[in-house]
C-alpha cells in the first residue's frame, strides 16, 4: 500500500513540475514585459527583485524573459524530436514484426549500425555540416531515438501477433487494422509513453550540452547551455544569474525523469 | 535487465550432458565477441568516413583553396598550390573514385594532415588520446569507489534510510547533465571554497575536478544498479543458504554475495560508455582539459575536416573497445555466460 502510493506521487510529481515548466515558458513572456533581446547597460546582473523577478544578465537583458523564451525553445524541440522518433520508429517496428524474416533483419541492422556511434557524436558530426543551425539536433535525435522505439514495438508485436487471441480475432475475419487498433495498441501504449519521456529528456540535454560547447543555438538566441556558458564568468559576483538556468533545466529533467521512471515501474 | 542476469544458476544443474570442454566453448565466446565488436568497429569507420567526406565536398567555398591556405598560409596561396593539392586529395574525380581513395587511405589509418596547423591528425590523436583515457579511467575509479559500497550498502538493507537517501540523490543527480554538475562543481569547489583548480592540466591535482564530475554523473545509476543487485541476492535462497551453513556476515558476502552482485553492474557498465563518451565531449571543453572531445569541438568549430574525421573516428572505436572490454569482463565474472553462449 505504502509502495503503490510512493509510485503514484513520483508520478504526479514529474507531471506537476512539467505543467508548471510548461506553464512558465507559457507565461514567462508576458510576466516580464520585455523582450528576451532587450538590452539595459546601466542595468547589469542585477539581483531578483520587484522590478526584474529573476534579476538581469551581463548585458542587463531581463532573465526572466529568456529564461522562458529558452524553455519554449527546449519543450518545442522536445516534442518535436520525440513525434520524429516515435511514428517512424514505432511503424518500422510494426512493420518488421508483421512480415518478420528478412525485413526485420534488415532494418534490425540499420538499427545496430545506428547505435554503433554515441548519440552526441553523431549528432555532432552532422553540426558539423551546418553550425549553428537547428537541423541537425533534429535529424541526429531522432536518428538515433527511433531505434528504441522500433526494438520494443518489434519485441512486443511480435509476442502479442503470435498469441492465441489474434489468431482468433483472424480466423473470425477481423483485419490488420482491428488486430492493432485492440490488440496491440493497447499493449503498446504505456511502453510507448515511457520511452517518449524518456527521449524527451534526452533531446532537453543534447540541446542544451550543444548549446554549451558552442555548437548549438547561437549567441543573442536564448537557450539554456549557451545561457550557462555566457554566464559562467560571472558565477563568483552573480552567483543568483547562473543558478536559475540550471535550476530550469534540472527541474526539466527531473520532471520528464521522474515521469519514465513511475510509468516504468508501473508497467514492468 | 539485472533480474533476468539475476536468476539463479539451478536450470543448470539439469542441463543436458555437455560434450565439448569449456575451454573450447570458452575460445568460442571470445571468438564471437571480437568477431561482433569487429564488425561494430568496421560500422563506426564506415559511417565517420562517410560523413566526413560529405562534409568535405559539401562545405561552402572551394575545398582545394581552403586546404592550401591551411597548409601553406594565407599569403602562400597560388592557384597551382591549390591544383597540387586538388591532384593530392582527388578533389578533381568524379565522387565514386573520390570515395573509394577516401576509404582506401581511411582503412590504412592513413588520417591526413590536419587543414588547420598541418601537423600529422594521427599524432595529434595520440597526444590527446593519451589524457582522455586518463580522464576516462579516473572517472570510472570514482563512479566505482562511491557507488559500489553505497549500492551494496543500500541493497543490502532494502527500504531502510540508506536505500531512501540514495534513491533521492541518485534521481536529483541523474536530472543533472554532466557539464550542469561541473559548473555546480566549479562555483562550490573552486571558487567558493577554494579547494580545487578549476580547469587546465598543468595545475597540480586538475583531474580532480573533471573526475569527480564525471564519476558522480555515473555513479548516480550504477548505484542505483549496485541496489537492485545486491538487494536480489540477499533474497536469494543461495545467500540464506550459505548464512545458514553458519558463514558469518562477511564471508557470505565476500563469496557468495559480491560476485553475483557484480555481474548486472559489469553489465550496466555497457550502457554507461555511451555517458562517459558523450560527457568526455562536454567535460574536456568546461574544464579545458586537452583531449580528444576537446578537440572534436574546436576541429568543428575551424572546419578541419580531416581532425572531425580523426578524432570522431578514434572516439567512436574507444566507445566500441570499451564495450569489447564489458562483454569479455562479463564473460569472465560469469560461468552461466559461457555455458549458455556455448551451449547454443
Amino acid at each position: 500500500m505504502n509502495r503503490r502510493f510512493f509510485q503514484f506521487d513520483r508520478h504526479g510529481l514529474g507531471l506537476a513540475l512539467l505543467l508548471l515548466i510548461a506553464l512558465f515558458a507559457l507565461a514567462g513572456p508576458w510576466l516580464a514585459g520585455r523582450a528576451p533581446f532587450e538590452q539595459d547597460l546601466y542595468g547589469v546582473l542585477q539581483a531578483p527583485g520587484l522590478h526584474e523577478p529573476l534579476g538581469t544578465d551581463h548585458l542587463g537583458r531581463s532573465m526572466l524573459a529568456r529564461l522562458a523564451d529558452a524553455t519554449r525553445l527546449s519543450l518545442g524541440l522536445a516534442l518535436i524530436s520525440v513525434l520524429t522518433a516515435a511514428i517512424p520508429g514505432t511503424l518500422l517496428g510494426l512493420l518488421a514484426a508483421w512480415r518478420g524474416g528478412w525485413t526485420a533483419r534488415l532494418i534490425g541492422t540499420v538499427a545496430d549500425s545506428v547505435l554503433a556511434l554515441p548519440g552526441l557524436l553523431l549528432v555532432l558530426l552532422l553540426s558539423a555540416f551546418a553550425p549553428g543551425a537547428f537541423w541537425p539536433l533534429y535529424v541526429g535525435l531522432s536518428l538515433v531515438l527511433w531505434v528504441e522505439y522500433f526494438r520494443v514495438t518489434q519485441a512486443t508485436a511480435s509476442v502479442v501477433f503470435a498469441s492465441g487471441h489474434v489468431e482468433a480475432a483472424r480466423l473470425l475475419g477481423f483485419g490488420p487494422g482491428y488486430v492493432l487498433w485492440r490488440h496491440v495498441l493497447p499493449e503498446l501504449l504505456p511502453l510507448l509513453a515511457t520511452l517518449m519521456s524518456f527521449g524527451a529528456s534526452a533531446a532537453v540535454l543534447a540541446l542544451a550540452a550543444m548549446g554549451f560547447v558552442g555548437l548549438g543555438a547561437q549567441p543573442p538566441a536564448a537557450e539554456l547551455g549557451l545561457m550557462m556558458t555566457e554566464l559562467l564568468p560571472y558565477a563568483a559576483e552573480a552567483p543568483w544569474i547562473i543558478a536559475s538556468p540550471i535550476v530550469v533545466l534540472t527541474l526539466a529533467t527531473l520532471a520528464l525523469v521522474l515521469l519514465s521512471d513511475a510509468m516504468q515501474r508501473r508497467h514492468a | 535487465m539485472s533480474e533476468s542476469m539475476n536468476e539463479p544458476s539451478l536450470p543448470l544443474a539439469a542441463s543436458p550432458v555437455q560434450h565439448t570442454p569449456l575451454r573450447w566453448r570458452t575460445t568460442s565466446l571470445v571468438g564471437r565477441i571480437l568477431l561482433q565488436r569487429g564488425l561494430q568497429a568496421l560500422v563506426v569507420a564506415a559511417l565517420v568516413g562517410t560523413l566526413s567526406f560529405l562534409m568535405m565536398r559539401m562545405l561552402p567555398g572551394d575545398t582545394a583553396f581552403r586546404v592550401a591556405a591551411a597548409r601553406y598560409g594565407f599569403d602562400m596561396v597560388s592557384a597551382a598550390a591549390a591544383e597540387a593539392v586538388r591532384a593530392e586529395l582527388g578533389l578533381a574525380l568524379p565522387w565514386t573514385d573520390a570515395l573509394l581513395r577516401w576509404w582506401h587511405h581511411l582503412l590504412q589509418f592513413d588520417l591526413g594532415l590536419s587543414s588547420v596547423t598541418g601537423a600529422p591528425v594521427i599524432d595529434e590523436i595520440v597526444h590527446q588520446l593519451g589524457h582522455t583515457l586518463r580522464l576516462a579511467v579516473a572517472a570510472l575509479a570514482v563512479s566505482c569507489a562511491i557507488a559500489v559500497p553505497l549500492g551494496f550498502a543500500a541493497g543490502l538493507r532494502a527500504g531502510g534510510a540508506l536505500d531512501r537517501g540514495t534513491l533521492v540523490a541518485s534521481v536529483l543527480l541523474r536530472a543533472m547533465p554532466p557539464f550542469v554538475l561541473g559548473i555546480v562543481l566549479v562555483t562550490v569547489l573552486a571558487i567558493e571554497w577554494n579547494l580545487m583548480p578549476a580547469g587546465g592540466h598543468h595545475v597540480h591535482g586538475a583531474l580532480l575536478m573533471p573526475a569527480l564530475t564525471l564519476g558522480l554523473g555515473l555513479a548516480a545509476t550504477s548505484m542505483r544498479v549496485a541496489r537492485n543487485a545486491m538487494a536480489s541476492v540477499a533474497e536469494a535462497p543461495y545467500f540464506a543458504f550459505a548464512r545458514v551453513k553458519g558463514l558469518t556476515d562477511g564471508q557470505a558476502l565476500l563469496r557468495h554475495g559480491v560476485r553475483n552482485a557484480a555481474i548486472p553492474l559489469v553489465a550496466y557498465l555497457g550502457v554507461q560508455l555511451v555517458y562517459l563518451v558523450e560527457g568526455v565531449v562536454v567535460i574536456e571543453t568546461l574544464f579545458a582539459w586537452p583531449g580528444i572531445g576537446h578537440a572534436l569541438v574546436h576541429a568543428i568549430f575551424g572546419r578541419d575536416v580531416p581532425m572531425i574525421q580523426g578524432t570522431a573516428l578514434v572516439m567512436g572505436l574507444m566507445f566500441v573497445a570499451l564495450n569489447t572490454l564489458v562483454d569479455l569482463a562479463c564473460a569472465w565474472i560469469d560461468p552461466r555466460v559461457r555455458l549458455a553462449r556455448g551451449r547454443r
